[in-house]
């Protein structure tokens, strides 16, 4: 007896198959927007057959090869010459079992034509997110701030840049593929802070993208789990997630890694991540993902903040900085001098610093200069952070740290 | 096969090169060309005289205006191009990033209207 699938239980199969269906298709039918309307197509026809039928065994299996016959159909009534041959290359081998079946690298091709260097990188996360993560436009938008038709335009355009350029659906070969990887990379990791950041701001909306950025991770170390990076990059978001519910308090103000209630932190995103991590650390290719998730590692392993152990941050930011030699990171690394050597040393190193616009930049100073007892500046580095700040949270952290310096 | 546009980009009047140097690029430039038709991606290529030497003729209204050139006052001018035919985008990207290091400039790539059909209808 078939169980009758609710709008909710297909909603769910859209969001777990239509990235699968869609490259699949755009495999088979060598175009984008004809992939995408032939399975938004089979999810309508889902929609009407299924609470009837039941769900079929295999839904994912249904919808693509519904959404390829309806796309043969649709060829038939439709006679440009275009098409006719887009219709030819999808009707050579209608009964090869490849056809319907996805290959794993379906996927993994598709992410890389999305986050191809040719495309900006606006359009790597919009494609990523539309194509991959099987995000409707409006959502796309909501989450990135922008009205809906700023996003679908840009979505257009690109797949318009795709189409005219024949960009090619291709996995990089050996040559460019670190590379091309490590756009990849930046671009699920670019999805993710974005969300993190607005688990510290009003826009709550924006946590899927945390969401959205660990379950494509997961995805690219399916695809290609012979890749440290990738692994390192999906143990960084699990042990920075793993925090997300302690990073603001019930009164809306943000509370520092220190102060955090780890009673609260997810055990199971932190036991996955340290045993990512220690599977990537074996492996002794280390970069600068796998670097900052092993730093996520010692952190979350404290029991209390102050058993963290500093000196094993410390020279785990030692090793980061070659691979990521930036300021910032020179700004988090001061904050484990500070730590392991004392703030007098740690405020030297953030003094040569050029990071003026950086809020962060300014909080970390203001502490360094309140643990070495110049109160007064200490007091205008807080004003010049709050003057910066632009999420509520963060403003009120920091007006109270600089109200309690008396 | 696709075909694509790849033209050579150049800052007007920024520090004119040496002629040493001009004459290698020149030579690898030359280089580069035999490499496209002996791979087969060669469709047509050619350098231009200096922006100073254009003229713009306007034949959209009912008189024909002929004006001393160039069409764009922009400090970015084209100083020659190659049209090429390639499998794909990247095979494109990857020639242009060899005659860039040939001709010692940025190049452009873009691609040509596959027909008729093609032409126009996404404009």
């Amino acid at each position: 007896m078939p169980v009758s699938p609710t709008a909710d239980d297909i909603a769910r199969v859209f969001r777990d198959e239509s990235g699968r269906c869609i490259a699949t298709l755009v495999r088979v039918l060598g175009d984008i927007d004809l992939a995408e309307d032939a399975v938004q197509e089979a999810f309508v026809v889902a929609a009407r057959t299924w609470p009837v039928a039941g769900l079929p065994p295999n839904p994912g299996a249904w919808i693509t090869t519904t959404a390829r016959n309806r796309a043969i159909d649709r060829f038939r009534r439709e006679s440009s010459r275009e098409r006719r041959e887009t219709e030819a290359t999808a009707m050579t081998a209608p009964d090869e079992p490849l056809d319907v079946g996805p290959l794993p690298d379906d996927q993994l091709r598709l992410i890389f034509t999305c986050c191809h260097p040719a495309l900006s990188s606006e359009a790597h996360i919009a494609l990523t997110l539309r194509l991959i993560a099987g995000l409707q436009t409006p959502e796309i938008a909501a989450a990135f701030l922008v009205p809906e038709a700023t996003m679908a335009q840009r979505i257009v355009r690109a797949k318009k840049k795709i189409k005219a350029t024949n960009l090619p659906y291709r996995v990089p070969d050996a040559a460019e593929l670190p590379a091309r990887l490590r756009s990849v990379l930046a671009v699920l990791y670019l999805i993710f802070t974005e969300g993190h950041r607005a688990s510290t701001s009003d826009v709550l909306v924006r946590e899927d993208l945390c969401t959205e950025a660990i379950r494509l991770s997961r995805l690219l170390c399916d695809l290609m789990p012979e890749e440290p990076e990738a692994v390192g990059l999906l143990a960084l978001m699990l042990l920075t997630d793993a925090r997300r519910a302690t990073r603001v308090g019930d009164d809306g103000v943000l509370i520092p890694l220190p102060d955090q209630d780890r009673a609260r932190w997810d055990r199971d995103e932190i036991a996955e991540g340290h045993d990512l991590v220690r599977r990537c650390l074996r492996r002794n290719q280390p970069g600068a993902y796998q670097v900052q998730a092993a730093i996520a590692a010692v952190h979350t392993d404290a029991p209390t903040a102050d058993r963290t152990d500093w000196v094993q941050v410390l020279a785990l930011y030692d090793q980061l900085v070659p691979f990521a030699p930036t300021p910032v990171v020179q700004l988090n690394r001061a904050v484990a001098v500070a730590e392991v050597r004392g703030p007098a040393e740690a405020l030297q190193e953030v003094e040569l610093l050029d990071l003026d616009g950086y809020v962060p930049y300014h909080a970390t100073r203001a502490d360094l200069l309140r643990r070495v007892g110049r109160t007064a500046e200490a007091a205008d580095a807080y004003d010049r952070a709050i003057s910066l700040a632009t999420a509520d949270p963060e403003r009120r952290y920091l007006a109270g740290r600089r109200a309690a310096l008396g | 096969m696709s075909q694509y546009l790849l033209s050579v980009h150049y800052v007007d009047g920024v520090g004119a090169t040496p002629e040493a140097e001009m004459q290698e690029a020149y030579e690898a430039t030359g280089r580069f060309n035999d490499e496209l038709q002996a791979e087969g991606a060669w469709v047509f290529a050619g350098g231009l005289h200096t922006p100073d030497t254009a003229t713009v003729v306007d034949a959209t209204g009912a008189e024909t205006i002929t004006t001393d050139g160039p069409f764009s006052e922009a400090k970015e001018q084209i100083g020659g191009f190659w049209v090429v035919e390639a499998p794909d985008l990247d095979a494109a990207l990857a020639l242009a990033a060899r005659g860039s290091a040939a001709c010692r400039a940025k190049v452009e790539v873009r691609p040509f209207h596959d027909g008729p059909e093609d032409a126009g209808l996404d404009a």
